[in-house]
């Protein structure tokens, strides 16, 4: 087998103890030789998707480190066209049989369903917005740097008597597309999170921060907001459940609002699986809700362009409460009469497109304002397990986590049990009282997006937990 | 591949890890998808590569690469002994873990046909036709079927000299319509939702499954669905089909039993556990007709949890969870059991691909079979609703609460079924709803159901377990509290 990555660099690579990526020459050496080799088997068009990563963990729990990982890949992924038929073998052998396999395959997928005749060309030669996310400081991050910082968490939870849990992850990845018709977008971006639990018999909480530069978050301050949040939920009392007023840390908003936002892919309202069908243009949010959808917002992440290579555009999805636009991928596009936007998924796929890079508009507003402003409500760290109830009303479950706090008069007066939610999030977004700035928020169970807290009026918390 | 994994081996043994075990694995897999009776996803992927995991300085660490050339798999393991040292810097103790004998062994998961080998063609005929015939019925809006297929190959090899590798053939399908009509949304699937059933088997799970006969079936269901009743909100009596029991078993025994969250090691992401140890042989976890193992064995049947070894080269075996109502056994790995003071590890350390690091994972964690007849058991319920094929589904991080919902409900009335619930759901708290059952069905009506896409882990790792249930029964359970006060 004739090896096409036994290069200078790679040995280079073989033997550091941090992983580099390949080059852009060497990347585009692999798009060179997997056109050369589809040429000769009857492909009328080609598209070559490469994605690498080279990417550390360090996880600790209990006050110490226990479990630490380090991984390094590329993958190459082949889509053929020919006679109107599409499908994408992958592949992460880089030698030209292993790349000639992948080609078959897909050719042998693609000649085995019936033709197409939604499928397009594939697009030539694109123009795209600059973005730099390439932090050389974060990509030299080791694992002894990460263990140190880790170190100086748990130092902390010992001092508090408490017990710390945790990441801290590093790393770095680039992606690439390129067609027989030209086409080629290249992308690297680096990548850090800290997120941390401290936890104080029977209560904990959580703080955590996501970005292309690690310097940006500062781990000491995000270990004490949760030690000092952890402190105040000890003695938790029952509260009965009902509505109530809620502050939403944007963790918390992030991770509830990110469920809605499948529903703006202009695939999703022709399959009438969006709960936006026969409510586009209508008053469906309060006034105060703006959302945009924009690569190009400084406290966002990811390439500028999708799965089939187009530009990735801005896009007003909802302005002043009103649904405005959708996203489309250049399928959908043609089939409604509109242009694509760059949010279409790699091809052949059933879901379309989907906006990923969430802007929301922010207030004047601040959780202290919130607070001060609140008669009677809850102050929600983070949510969990959120999970779809009803589609069309788009009625989300879940429960409050690390984190629940009585506020009377103005004031956090303490921590209250969990609850179980029922809420809709349309009805959610009519009754947002107060907005705090957008920051880049991360969570656990949505993309990370720029999204203020939230004070909100009738929040639906149905059962109570016991702890 | 043998030799990469001695190679990897004996670098880290020079690099100064007493300890080491290494999985080479080559994963295949194929996926179709079908979408309003247009071809959706058509993708085939091969990934091959090495996870090398050292003890050293008494502190894990571990690293992966698919350069799989002898400098490569030397660099790796160079670096997965650095990661450890560095670990070292913020260990709490030294790890240890109980002793486990060392094994050379071949094993394949059994097939009758290869889906690798079945044409396409007649795959995605299938899946066409029974897309077509969903959108035969009047209501449906959006008809979608699917096929998976994997299979994996791992070479395990372990500085005590285990070496052994396994094959497995694992096959997905599920079909599923969906209804859009006056403001609602209505879904049923067949056989399960989320993708359907997933086995370690060959092509035969798919043409036991008859996808043909039951395509219309869903597919009248889902339309019928908008004019049916609003499930009530009441205390009452619960009968859930086995699929929804199935899951019901994963959230509330499968992850608290998982001792890794119990000894708060998943504090941060998955949570924790109301199981804890002083729980172990005490708690009534359910009423005495409750029966709970953990059986990786292939003799408890074809399940995405069937193996003969871990992925820390611990043999497959059946561990009782809860016997006769009390709690009674975790799952665990080397490092965990002796923490708590086990002889030996239950086996459940698995790992999605070579580039993760093996955690505690479930197995088939199934409800043994109880005595009844799934006729004589609505013919018992004078008044009770039941529930089939999940719709939603959330948990607390300590699994206390949980709240379910399914695509469809039935009330039965004087031990019959009498009409159709739309929106159903349930809620309560795990030890409770557990010791409220009072009747399980037998073993005709037995099934081992397939999770196919249980998450857990940082960096996240998506895993399959089974999920053997019959249907069951449950008295005095929070019912319809999801569409409460909307």
């Amino acid at each position: 087998m004739k090896s096409l990555s036994k290069t200078k660099k790679e040995t280079s690579r073989e033997n550091a103890l941090g992983a580099d990526l390949l080059s852009a020459n060497e990347l585009r050496r692999i798009v060179g030789t997997v056109l050369r080799l589809a040429k000769s088997t009857g492909a009328e068009e080609t598209e070559i998707h490469v994605d690498e990563v080279a990417n550390a963990l360090t996880r600790f729990a209990n006050n110490g480190i226990h479990q630490n990982v380090a991984e390094q890949g590329i993958t190459v992924s082949i889509r053929t066209v020919v006679d109107g038929r599409t499908a994408r073998a992958t592949t992460n052998r880089l030698d030209e049989d292993s790349l000639r396999g992948a080609i078959g395959a897909s050719l042998s997928l693609a000649h085995s369903q019936p033709k197409d005749p939604r499928l397009l060309p594939m697009p030539g030669k694109q123009r795209y917005g600059k973005v730099n996310r390439f932090i050389p400081q974060t990509a030299e991050l080791s694992a002894e740097d990460r263990a140190r910082a880790v170190r100086r968490a748990c130092d902390l939870a010992l001092k508090k008597g408490q017990v710390a849990a945790g990441i801290f992850s590093s790393g770095q990845s680039q992606s690439l597309i390129g067609n027989s018709r030209g086409l080629f977008a290249a992308y690297r971006e680096t990548h850090s999170q800290f997120s941390i639990t401290m936890q104080e018999d029977p209560a904990a909480s959580w703080a955590k921060a996501n970005s292309s530069d690690f310097r940006k978050f500062d781990l000491l301050k995000l270990a004490e907001r949760a030690s000092e949040k952890a402190h105040l939920g000890v003695n938790a009392q029952e509260l009965t459940p009902g509505r109530f007023t809620v502050i939403l840390e944007p963790a918390a908003v992030l991770d509830l609002v990110g469920f809605l936002f499948y529903d703006f892919a202009a695939t999703a309202l022709a399959d009438k699986r969006s709960c936006l069908n026969d409510r586009m243009g209508k008053q469906l949010f309060g006034k105060n809700i703006t959302i945009a959808d924009d690569v190009y917002h400084p406290l966002q992440q990811g390439m500028p362009f999708d799965g089939e290579g187009i530009p990735r555009q801005r896009v007003l999805l909802v302005d002043r409460g009103i649904p405005k636009s959708l996203v489309y991928a250049r399928g959908t596009a043609k089939a409604s009469g509109k242009a694509p936007t760059g949010h279409g998924f790699a091809l052949p796929n059933e879901y379309g497109e989907a906006p990923m890079n969430l802007v929301f508009g922010g207030g004047d507003s601040s959780l202290e304002k919130m607070i001060a402003s609140t008669e009677r409500g809850l102050l929600v760290t983070r949510l969990w397990y959120i999970r779809e109830v009803d589609p069309y009303e788009k009625v989300m479950t879940g429960m409050t986590r690390d984190g629940l706090f009585l506020v009377e008069k103005g004031r956090v007066t303490g921590a209250a049990r969990n609850f179980r939610f029922n809420q809709s999030l349309i009805e959610m977004l009519k009754n947002v009282e107060l907005l705090g700035q957008a920051v880049r928020a991360t969570g656990e169970e949505a993309f990370e997006m720029v999204v203020p807290a939230m004070k909100v009026r009738d929040f639906h918390f149905s059962e109570v937990t016991k702890f | 591949m043998w030799d990469l994994c001695t190679n990897a081996l004996d670098t880290a043994k020079l690099r100064g890890a007493p300890y080491g075990d290494v999985r080479v694995m080559h994963l295949r897999q194929r996926d179709l998808t079908t979408k309003n009776g247009q071809v959706g996803t058509l993708a085939q992927s091969e990934s091959i590569g090495i996870g090398i995991r050292v003890l050293a300085n008494g502190a894990w660490g571990f690293a992966s690469t698919d350069r799989l050339t002898r400098d490569g798999v030397a660099a790796c393991a160079a670096q997965a002994v650095s990661i450890a040292k560095a670990s070292g810097l913020a260990k709490r103790s030294d790890v240890v873990m109980v002793p486990e004998e060392s094994y050379v062994d071949s094993w394949q998961s059994p097939f009758q046909k290869d889906p690798f080998e079945i044409p396409l063609e007649k795959q995605l005929a299938l899946l066409l036709a029974a897309d077509e015939e969903m959108r035969r019925v009047k209501g449906v809006t959006l008809s979608e079927t699917d096929m998976q297929f994997r299979k994996i190959d791992s070479w395990f090899a372990s500085s005590a000299g285990s070496r052994i590798h396994q094959r497995k053939v694992i096959s997905g399908c599920g079909i599923a319509a969906t209804s859009y009509q006056g403001g609602e949304i209505q879904k049923r699937s067949y056989p399960n939702s989320f993708g359907g059933q997933h086995t370690l088997q060959g092509y035969e799970l798919i043409e036991s499954l008859d996808l043909l006969r039951h395509a219309p079936v869903i597919a009248e269901e889902a339309a019928a669905l908008h004019s049916a009743s609003q499930c009530p909100e009441k205390i009452g009596t619960l009968i859930l089909g086995g699929s929804q029991l199935g899951l019901q078993i994963h959230e509330s025994i499968g992850h608290p039993i998982e001792l890794d969250r119990v000894l708060g090691q998943e504090a941060n992401f998955a949570g924790t556990s109301f199981l804890t140890l002083d729980q172990l042989n005490q708690l009534n976890y359910a009423s005495s007709i409750v029966n709970v193992v953990a059986d990786a064995r292939l003799d408890h049947g074809p399940g995405l949890g069937t193996f003969a070894y871990d992925d820390e080269g611990v043999p497959a075996q059946c561990t009782d969870i809860i016997k006769d109502g009390k709690f009674r056994g975790y799952l665990s790995n080397r490092e965990t059991a002796h923490l708590i003071g086990l002889k030996r590890s239950s086996g459940a350390m698995r790992t999605e691909s070579w580039n993760r690091l093996p955690i505690i994972r479930m197995t088939n964690v199934s409800l043994l079979p109880g005595t009844w007849d799934y006729d004589d058991l609505t013919d018992d319920t004078h008044d009770g609703i039941l529930m089939e094929t999940n719709r939603s589904w959330s948990i607390d991080d300590r699994r206390y609460q949980f709240q379910f919902s399914t695509e469809i409900g039935w009330e039965i009335k004087g031990g019959k079924k009498v009409r159709m619930l739309k929106n159903p759901s349930y809620s309560g708290i795990t030890t409770e709803f557990w010791n409220s059952c009072d009747a399980i069905c037998k073993l005709d009506h037995w099934r081992l159901w397939g999770t196919p896409n249980c998450g857990k882990g940082q960096p996240m790792q998506t895993m399959g377990t089974g999920h053997g249930a019959s249907p069951a029964r449950f008295r005095n359970v929070r019912i319809g509290t999801a569409f409460s006060n909307q």
